[in-house]
């Protein structure tokens, strides 16, 4: 309790920091649940592959102790790296796992185990990688990307946490700051995206009544195919604040935040992009209040206890499902 | 599909058309080649990199998880992804009260963790139930963490070094049932390596597996019981349909709740069996792969088809023990094939036949084959 009270700002704001990261990728659960229902389970795996993305690229860019503009320079490239990655992977999966699927009108089971499939052989993959190099004779040369590829694999230095300022008591550092706010950009982005745009539009449709958008001229499956690079977007986004916040990756970094993100997405309503965002936020101070008072080891029950709880008063999450609405 | 199924369907006409007393030698010798199957050891089906027995315990065992995990998923129609925290729980029942802090005998013991289950099925179940399918999914998915980290948490519990000396179920010396070993396909009588009918020991886990089988059969028996009777009735009317089924007259929730009890004392069960022949346990048998893993199962087999999911119990347990100089890319082949799976057979490799016929009476009515949600290839043939 006291750890609670003198540690209070500390806590909220590391808390919004892995927040804001659970949001993100919740926005990918939520937005796919929204238009297929269904629940994505290989996003974490998107994740994934965004955060590797941007390590390879940073370490291939020599970016190590970069200063000023070149460090700004590097972090947003390393940032748009991840994105394309996670798009990329999410279109990918998209076209391999659910499209197949959807064509054959197969029932949302039979989605979730295609997608537990494809979550394994990504993850796989990653954790296998420096096979098919070993085979090409290029596991030497290239030991800095592939060595090793079931332990973890560190950013190159680039960002030292340094303080900024002082808010009640607790040093803000610039890694707590460049997450909000780069977090918050991509948020208010996303959320004008699919209020105002056309784009955004035709996914609102889909989600209310596929069947009617379709009748209306809204191309289903570039709708579908659009939610999944979003989704993928802000998933490497994610990855790459991630990266700052944590420093390393491996194969299997996403499981345990894919879980705590899906989380999230159904403590804020699931279909519901601000609920999403929402969740995360709560989901990431709940859990750093509940470690305060109740010990760090017990950081991912209260996280699930709360979800059980709120579930129990609100059944469909904080905000309710709504993505269709015109309040999205 | 046809290709396979059309062979699969004429040994069931054939198997059909034999008089009941065939019929039943038959069933005999079937299940008499199963117990015996640590002991005949075939050429092709056995293991070489792990031994036989174990794997076949462990497809028994799996079987059993399938075959509770069917009653929630394919019964009732709720999906589960935190069985395993089941599971755990029976195993932890079973290692508190015989060992960690009673010295019970494990005849009391797993008696003891089925009603702990069963309890912990109910307490899960009575506040989260009232939420909808995908919800359910994610809830259960945290109680299966829950458990997890309360193991690994709690002291009392053994921590993350869980718990040791769990008993062994009581022994009785009778005799000695020699192997066979094989040169090619040619059979020898092993008498250097015998099996003590009944001695439960850490180096012999043909015992377990005579256990582990004795369950599955009378499991099965029992679920054929409840299947067939007003619950099993109850819960398929719940499945398709939760308003129609309570308008007329089902208790939707009570039986919702009671699949899930059913479910839960079934999985606590096989943890029980797991924790006796593991003789050790710890938090790290438990996580939510596992539940992933079981989930597969149950699908694979196809939802619903108790023989369907313990096919593809046996298999998904097996066929990674026998392929195990590909271990490293295991998992990437086994998602692979769960891709492929969902894509090419998405009912699952034996659906229920209940479901086909309601399939092919919809389409003799002309119904719109898309408005169904089982959607399954006509040519596979019912009855």
């Amino acid at each position: 309790m006291n750890l609670l009270i003198h540690h209070f700002w500390e806590l909220t704001i590391t808390g919004l920091t892995i927040g804001a990261i659970y949001a993100l990728v919740a926005l990918g659960y939520t937005l796919v649940y929204g238009v297929l229902r269904l629940i994505n389970f290989a996003h974490s795996e998107v994740f994934m592959y965004g955060s590797f993305a941007a390590v390879w690229v940073l370490m291939a860019l020599n970016a190590a102790g970069a200063t000023g503009l070149g460090l700004v320079g590097f972090l947003l490239l390393g940032g748009i790296a991840a994105m394309a990655a996670s798009a990329l992977v999410a279109f990918i999966l998209e076209l391999v796992a659910y499209r197949p699927l959807r064509k054959r009108n197969s029932p949302p089971l039979i989605a979730l185990i295609s997608a537990i499939g494809a979550s394994f052989v990504l993850s796989e993959a990653m954790g296998l990688r420096d096979k098919p190099f070993a085979w090409l004779g290029l596991d030497a040369k290239l030991a800095d990307y592939v060595g090793r590829p079931r332990e973890n694999t560190p950013l190159p230095a680039l960002l030292h946490s340094q303080k900024l300022f002082n808010f009640f008591g607790y040093n803000v550092t610039n890694v707590d700051v460049i997450i909000l706010v780069s977090a918050i950009i991509m948020m208010v982005v996303l959320d004008q995206f699919v209020r105002r745009s056309r784009l955004g539009r035709g996914i609102r449709a889909v989600a209310m009544d596929a069947e009617s958008a379709a009748l209306m001229g809204v191309n289903h499956n570039r709708v579908i195919r659009l939610t999944f690079v979003i989704g993928g977007i802000m998933a490497g986004g994610a990855a790459m604040l991630y990266l700052l916040k944590i420093g390393v990756t491996r194969y299997n970094a996403g499981f345990i935040l894919g879980i705590k993100a899906f989380t999230a997405a159904v403590l804020g309503g699931i279909g519901n992009l601000r609920g999403a965002l929402l969740g995360g936020f709560v989901l990431g101070v709940a859990e750093n209040y509940g470690s305060a008072l109740v010990g760090s080891q017990w950081k991912d029950v209260v996280a699930f206890v709360l979800l059980i709880v709120i579930l129990l008063f609100r059944p469909t999450g904080l905000l309710g499902e709504s993505l269709g609405k015109a309040r999205a | 599909m046809n290709a396979v199924t059309a062979p699969l369907r004429s040994v069931r006409e054939r198997f059909r058309a034999l008089p009941r007393p065939v019929k039943y030698l038959f069933i005999v010798a079937v299940v008499v080649i199963i117990y015996l199957l640590p002991i005949i050891n075939p050429p092709l089906i056995t293991t070489q990199d792990s031994d036989f027995a174990s794997v076949l315990f462990s497809c028994a065992m799996y079987s059993l998880v399938a075959i509770g995990l069917n009653i929630v998923i394919g019964y009732a129609g709720l999906l589960d992804l935190g069985y395993v925290g089941f599971f755990a729980v029976g195993a932890f029942s079973v290692g508190v009260l015989g060992s960690a802090h009673a010295k019970l005998p494990l005849i009391i013991c797993v008696p003891a963790a089925i009603v702990v289950t069963m309890i912990s099925g109910v307490l899960l179940g009575a506040p989260t139930l009232r939420v909808r399918g995908d919800y359910l999914a994610i809830v259960t998915l945290g109680f299966g963490e829950i458990i997890r980290l309360v193991l690994v948490n709690t002291s009392w519990l053994g921590g993350p070094r869980g718990i040791s000396n769990i008993p062994a179920p009581p022994s009785l010396h009778l005799f000695d049932v020699p192997h066979m070993s094989w040169e090619g396909f040619t059979a020898y009588l092993d008498l250097t390596t015998t099996t003590k009918f009944l001695v439960f020991s850490v180096t012999d886990a043909v015992p377990y597996y005579w256990l582990a089988v004795t369950i599955v059969l009378i499991v099965l028996f029992l679920d054929w019981l409840m299947q067939n009777s007003r619950v099993g009735r109850s819960w398929e009317a719940t499945r398709e349909d939760e308003d129609a089924a309570e308008l007329m007259g089902v208790p939707t929730f009570r039986f919702k709740l009671l699949a899930f009890a059913t479910g839960a004392a079934i999985g606590g069960l096989s943890g029980a069996l797991f924790a006796t022949k593991q003789v050790f346990i710890n938090p790290d048998n438990f996580t939510i792969i596992y539940s992933v893993l079981f989930v597969a199962m149950v699908v694979v087999g196809g939802q619903g088809n108790r023989w369907g999911v313990v096919t593809a119990a046996v298999l998904l347990i097996w066929l990674p023990e026998k392929f195990r100089f590909l271990s490293d890319a295991r998992f990437l082949l086994f998602g692979m094939a769960l891709m492929a799976l969902a894509i090419f057979r998405p009912q699952g490799l034996l659906p229920p036949r209940r479901r086909l016929r309601a399939q092919r009476s919809a389409e003799r009515e002309g119904v719109n084959a898309e408005e169904d949600p089982g959607h399954i290839e006509r040519e596979v043939a019912d009855v």
